[in-house]
């Protein structure tokens, strides 16, 4: 096979400019001089201390290695305590979605009533959940339902949003099909938006509970119940053979979550 | 409107940015009558029809659709009583538009959603009489056996002659069809047309229908309505519709449009 341009000479292989390079330098020149002014800072220079104070670290790896389970019956209640608020915190966040996601998606309402549920969601979804922990420990006081809430509210503003990106890539033929037969908008989202979402909505909410049980954990440490709690008190008292146990437990449990949940989303896609 | 009219479309005209796809378009339809919509790609025979069941709105002005007794939109608004209109007129789509993952069973189900209370509609318990009227309108159609499975696990044929089912559970006197079979292969095409027919016959429902084969126009239909940039320019029995009429509509390639060979 030879084409007629294979008679002539090879081209040189395409060569960007100094002013095309420029953007590329710029970007990446950036992002170092950020990270050499942040250097000293977040304390960078102490990178030695972790092999230098060895002692200190042997003490706290000899004693890891050596779990206590004295007390794992314990561990394991505060555990499934800290599931059962991810369970009640997703549950209600999934209960505020619904109708959130379906009056913020551009093809279900118009954008009178979009535009401020978009920023109220905007809103939620930024204030991390360890900030309205606070705020709900200060409403309700410390404890379990706190966490709860704090779950709830932010979980609710994520889910809205992806559960009305879903609404937003349906196809509308069915729904038409559906509103033909006069069926009222209610009924028409029932039937006609609802099934086609119900996959991915199920899959984002159990994603959600993944993270959320994870969350949970980490909101015990503002006061909010859970085994969180009991991981936070146990290291203020360097009790770090407790703590290795409660770390344990955490790790075990969490582990068990992510791969039960994975496994009924695959089957969902 | 006369008394054996059903539908009367006065002067409606439909605007998408810069083009007309309506365009002044009156058209009257008689009682028990099936009438194919014909005309070119963008011709305006499905704005017409998703129009008549308000899927859509015509432009602003003096235009009304008026089906039975009731408008279905005037002045370019919504009738707020058009539910009750659409419940008398079933829609079947080129893509079926039934809902994938609902079952054969529910999708036909759906059709007596305007009339069962809301709150059984809402949690899908249909009626006994609902669910007679589906699995009667499945048999009706050789589907029967399908009943249980998922809509999008079926053939085109198999899922437009539930969608018609769902139009007979909806219990429509009008059924109106945007391009039923273009989606489909001839043996699956020619049983979905002669549904259509059967129901004209013989359950003595008004059918309109829009074809891009015009030989199935002329095959199934006694009155051809051709549709040309949004204005009629022919209406009468499918007889007269000759080969000069037809290259007028569609050009000197007009043989395209025919599925089984043009007429000489």
């Amino acid at each position: 096979m030879s084409l007629p341009a294979a008679a002539t000479a090879v081209p040189p292989p395409p060569q960007k400019t100094f002013m095309q390079r420029l953007p590329d330098l710029l970007v990446w020149g950036g992002v170092i001089a950020l990270l050499l002014i942040a250097f000293g800072p977040a304390e960078i220079s102490k990178l030695p201390l972790l092999f230098a104070r060895s002692e200190n670290m042997q003490t706290f790896a000899r004693e890891f290695a050596h779990p206590d389970w004295t007390d794992l019956k314990l561990y394991v209640g505060q555990m499934w305590l800290t599931i059962q608020i991810a369970l009640w915190g997703t549950a209600l966040a999934i209960l505020l979605a619904v109708p959130l996601s379906l009056l913020a998606s551009r093809n279900m309402t118009s954008a009178y009533a979009q535009w401020p549920i978009r920023r109220v969601l905007d809103v939620i979804r930024s204030a991390p959940d360890l900030v309205i922990g606070t705020v709900f420990i200060v409403a309700v006081g410390p404890g379990p339902f706190a966490g709860v809430m704090a779950l709830a509210v932010n979980t609710s503003g994520v889910l809205a949003k992806l559960f009305s990106e879903a609404v937003e890539s349906i196809d509308r033929g069915p729904v038409e099909g559906v509103r033909a037969t006069g069926a009222s908008k209610l009924h028409e989202i029932i039937w006609g938006v609802i099934p086609q979402v119900a996959p991915l909505w199920t899959s984002y909410a159990l994603y959600r509970f993944e993270s959320n049980s994870r969350s949970a954990t980490v909101l015990g440490l503002i006061g909010a119940g859970g085994i969180g709690q009991l991981l936070f008190d146990s290291l203020n008292g360097f009790a770090y053979a407790r703590t290795a146990a409660i770390v344990v437990v955490i790790i075990l449990a969490v582990t068990l979550i992510d791969m039960l949940s994975q496994a009924i989303r695959s089957r969902l896609l | 409107m006369t008394d054996a009219a059903v539908l009367s479309i006065r002067n409606a005209s439909k605007t998408f940015g810069q083009r007309r796809a309506l365009d002044g378009v009156s058209l009257d339809v008689a009682k028990g009558e099936m009438i194919a919509l014909i005309g070119p790609s963008g011709s305006g025979k499905s704005t017409l029809l998703r129009s008549i069941s308000a899927l859509q709105t015509i432009d602003p002005g003096p235009g009304e659709i008026v089906a039975f007794d009731g408008h279905v939109q005037k002045d370019g608004k919504i009738d707020p009583n058009v539910r009750r209109t659409r419940t008398r007129i079933g829609m079947i789509f080129q893509q079926f538009n039934l809902v994938g993952r609902l079952s054969l069973f529910t999708n036909v189900a759906l059709g007596s959603l305007g009339r069962i209370g809301f709150w059984r509609a809402a949690l899908g318990l249909w009626p006994a009489e609902t669910r007679q009227a589906a699995m009667a309108a499945l048999h009706r159609f050789g589907l029967s056996e399908y009943a249980g499975q998922r809509a999008n696990t079926l053939s085109g044929g198999q899922q437009q002659r539930a969608a018609i089912g769902r139009a007979l559970v909806q219990k429509a006197k009008i059924i109106l069809a945007d391009e039923p079979v273009a989606s489909l292969d001839p043996v699956a095409a020619r049983r979905v047309m002669e549904i259509l027919r059967e129901l004209n016959q013989a359950d003595g429902l008004t059918v309109i229908v829009t074809l891009h084969q015009v030989d199935y126009a002329l095959r199934y239909c006694e009155r051809v309505v051709a549709l040309k940039a949004g204005q009629i320019v022919y209406d009468g029995p499918s007889g007269g519709l000759k080969r000069d009429k037809l290259i007028d509509i569609y050009g000197p390639e007009f043989e395209d449009v025919f599925w089984e060979g043009a007429p000489t």
